[in-house]
């Protein structure tokens, strides 16, 4: 499995040259930043005949198994690949939910009919898949989600609600945790997890505007929706402990993802260059002290976390808090993107309160748009103070709430 | 975005050798038992500020000449090795002349000559105590050469009063630094003929350091470093120093958390563990995003460090390693005291020898500001 420094350097060259000839132009209209923005049909069909391009090139899903679509080869080619992704400034691989989560998730437990069934599909982007985690009244608390399943027959019948639903009026199938037993004397015990389809009777997402006054996500509503009693992963009761694994995927703290961009890639480098041209008393903004300051912390905050990437491989530099950086990793990279999108925005000076679409607005409203959006970030997922939660308890031992 | 921006960050290297790691544990080990708590508190009002018999064991076990050519009575295993050293010696709050005398040796490996090397060297390998007297006065981003060297024929006249000289009265030569005909010098100069050798207070009662004065002290040529850059040399040292020291802070950093962390778990008050209540949970977990940030890149900077002279990317580096250990154990401490309420206040409490150690560790080889000063010079002033 493990390959060569002239080979990764040489497949380095080779992507490198692949991306630079089948990168999209400019296509006239606006693209959503992050996998959580695909807000209309004209982005959507952009970005699936990206990542059917990348999949087809065999750039995408390159540590999965032959046999499902992926090239069975090293997950370090991958990471070559998406280096050279971020390098380039290439679009999103739009559909994470499948290619991050519910992707690493069958290929770790599912059956082989569902490894069948689903993931090459996840990697061609001919199924979309969203999540369906959140209700209205249990997002933090999501050990307490209501959404009810109960068995009749050979199939669940589902009523209830989630929301935030990413992608859900595009998406083929969800990965859908719901209460299966509603009086179990631990709230976790009642849950299960599906593999559930998404366009049967009885399932009515219903798209929410974004605060950047875009789409991107729905609230979804299940009326007696009838989905097959097969398509229960990891067994009737355990959906708890399914969903932790599914969160660990997400929050990047366990490895299986099959690669791709999932929002497009940013620097504090950048953010210098395009502060270059602003003035503050006269000057340029990059000769004053205290900004100077600011961008050096942003500068080292972000080598940071590319170091930590490094370090947390080397078991000997780890051994006090071993978990410690694959589960901080979540929290330390979100804050430190909304930190500096933030901080983009407020060196603007005047230029700061222009918004996309204005003529004289820095980048095109890049940063102000990416600021507002960093949030998804830090809430989706497990908000941030979840996340410390997570850390002080599991890492380093304290107590629950 | 058409912005083509220089890559800031682009060296991200994490080289942990197998004899770093060897060092690290070995290093880990040792201090654990050789300095507890109580045999530290033993050591804050003694003179010498170290145990001379742990002293004599660390010498035994190599760890003086990790950073000394085989050729002069070394191991040869280079400055990366004394990091792990400087980190777990933090961390049990274990101080002796370690880190001095490695600094010493560095500068004149990197600066002497043969006979010079050989005259030093194999002595610093087998525990003889040295310093380096750099800081004129309070300012790590002064001239470092304030102290003057007059050349009268073969003879070189040093005068001139050095700070926070570590471990300077149990010092048995200094490299001091200074400036002869308009050019910086860095000489060996032997603690009897130091003119005044005052012991300053420090707030970390753990360090000694002393301010070191001379008037007219008479030198040999043979005492001046040969090295022909000697603004690089005194440049990479202060670097060197800086990595060392937030490499000990980075481990005194850990142990402060430690400590937290344990008083968290057994304080209870409105019936349950302070430890549940985030206003001081969420703190403790920034002390430790915070150290784990100092560490990676402390050992990033030691990975980038050769025998030759410290390129760009080792000085980003130092520097950086510098900036986040010196925050991170200043936060570790001042938290501290503060999540132990009245018994924080105390001297029995041992947060106040972190936060002690935090001031001490902020302001060696310069602080957190200082070092983004130098950084914001080398990353924003580009113009490519
Ligand atoms: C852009 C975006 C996309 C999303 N996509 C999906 C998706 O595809 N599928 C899905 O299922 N969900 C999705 N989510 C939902 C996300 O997971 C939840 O929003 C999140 O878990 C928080 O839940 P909540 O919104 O109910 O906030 P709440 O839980 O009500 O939190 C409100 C505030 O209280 C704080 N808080 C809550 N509990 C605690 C505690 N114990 N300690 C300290 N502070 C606490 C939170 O940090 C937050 O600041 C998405 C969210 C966003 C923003």
């Amino acid at each position: 499995m493990s390959a060569s420094k002239l080979e990764l350097e040489q497949f380095r060259t080779e992507v490198s040259a692949w991306i630079a000839d089948n990168k999209p132009g400019n296509p006239g209209f606006l693209l959503p930043q992050t996998f959580m923005e695909v807000g209309n049909e004209q982005q959507l069909e952009f970005l699936r005949e990206w990542q059917y391009k990348l999949w087809s090139a065999g750039y995408l899903g390159m540590a999965w198994p032959k046999e499902y679509g992926g090239g069975g080869v090293s997950p370090a080619f991958q990471r070559i690949a998406d280096q050279e992704m971020r390098r380039h400034h290439t679009p999103i691989a739009f559909n994470v939910i499948g290619l991050g989560w519910a992707g690493p998730l069958i290929n770790d437990i599912g059956t082989e009919e569902e490894k069948e069934k689903y993931l090459k599909r996840i990697l061609s982007a001919e199924d979309i898949w969203c999540q369906g985690f959140s209700e209205p009244d249990n997002g933090s608390d999501l050990g307490n989600a209501q959404c009810r399943a109960m068995r009749d027959g050979d199939e669940y019948v589902v009523n209830g609600t989630k929301i935030w639903t990413t992608m859900g009026n595009f998406a083929d199938h969800m990965i859908l945790l719901a209460r299966t037993a509603p009086q179990t004397e631990r709230k976790y015990d009642g849950l299960t997890f599906f593999l559930a389809p998404m366009r049967i009777p009885g399932i009515d997402p219903r798209p929410i505007q974004k605060l950047t006054g875009e789409y991107g996500f729905t609230e979804t509503f299940f009326t007696d929706a009838r989905i097959p009693a097969s398509s229960v992963i990891g067994g009737e009761g355990n959906g708890w402990k399914v969903a932790m694994q599914t969160l660990q995927y997400e929050r990047g703290a366990a490895s299986g993802a099959a690669g791709g961009l999932n929002a497009v890639h940013t620097s504090a480098g950048e953010m210098i260059e395009s502060l270059r041209g602003v003035q503050r008393d006269g000057r340029p903004i990059l000769e004053d002290p205290e900004v100077r300051d600011e961008l050096v912390q942003t500068l080292i905050r972000e080598k940071s976390i590319a170091l930590g990437d490094r370090r947390v491989h080397i078991s000997a530099l780890n051994a006090d808090y071993p978990y410690s950086l694959p589960l901080s990793r979540k929290l330390r990279f979100t804050e430190h993107s909304r930190a500096m999108r933030k901080l983009a925005v407020g060196l603007q000076g005047n230029h700061g309160a222009l918004y996309v679409g204005d003529d004289d607005v820095i980048d095109g409203g890049f940063w102000q748009r990416s600021y507002l959006n960093s949030f998804s970030a830090t809430i989706g997922g497990g908000t941030s103070q979840v996340q410390a939660n997570i850390i002080a308890e599991r890492v380093l031992g304290l107590p629950k709430d | 975005m058409n912005a083509e921006a220089k890559p800031i960050t682009h060296n991200l290297t994490m080289d942990f050798s197998e004899e770093q790691a060897m060092v690290l544990e070995q290093a880990r080990q040792f201090c654990g038992e050789k300095s507890p708590i109580p045999s530290v508190r033993n050591l804050l009002d003694s003179v010498s500020g170290f145990d001379a018999a742990v002293w004599e064991e660390q010498v035994q076990l190599g760890w003086m000449g990790l950073a000394i050519p085989e050729a002069y009575g070394g191991l040869g295993l280079g400055i990366s090795c004394s990091v792990p050293v400087a980190e777990a010696m933090g961390k049990n709050l274990l101080t002796t002349p370690f880190i001095a005398s490695t600094l010493a040796a560095q500068a004149i490996l990197r600066g002497g000559d043969e006979w010079q090397r050989e005259q030093w060297l194999p002595g610093l390998a087998t525990g003889t105590v040295a310093s380096l007297a750099l800081l004129d006065d309070g300012d790590w981003g002064g001239s470092l050469c304030e102290a003057e060297v007059v050349r009268r024929n073969d003879e070189y006249i040093l005068s001139g009063q050095k700070w926070f000289v570590a471990h300077g009265a149990t010092a048995e030569f200094f490299v001091v630094s200074a400036r002869c005909e308009g050019s910086t010098v860095l000489a060996v100069v032997s603690a009897e003929q130091v003119t005044k050798n005052e012991s300053q207070v420090l707030i970390d009662e753990t360090q000694r350091a002393a301010k070191i004065s001379f008037d007219q002290v008479n030198l040999s040529s043979s005492a001046i470093l040969s090295q022909a850059d000697t603004d690089g040399l005194l440049a990479d040292l202060c670097l060197l120093g800086a990595l060392l020291t937030a490499a000990e802070a980075a481990g005194s950093a850990i142990a402060c958390l430690e400590t937290v962390v344990e008083y968290l778990n057994i304080r209870k008050q409105f019936g349950r563990l302070i430890g549940s209540y985030q206003a001081l949970k969420h703190p403790t977990v920034e002390i430790l995003n915070a150290v784990d940030s100092a560490r990676s890149h402390i050992y990033h900077a030691a990975g980038l460090l050769g025998s030759d002279a410290l390129d760009n990317d080792a000085e980003i580096a130092c520097r950086m390693a510098k900036v986040l250990a010196t925050d991170a154990i200043c936060y570790a401490g001042d938290r501290a005291i503060q999540f132990h309420g009245g018994m924080g206040f105390t001297y029995e409490c041992n947060a106040q020898l972190y936060l002690r150690r935090a001031q001490w560790s902020q302001q060696y080889y310069g602080d957190s500001r200082h070092h983004r000063t130098r950084l914001a010079r080398i990353l924003l002033d580009n113009s490519e």
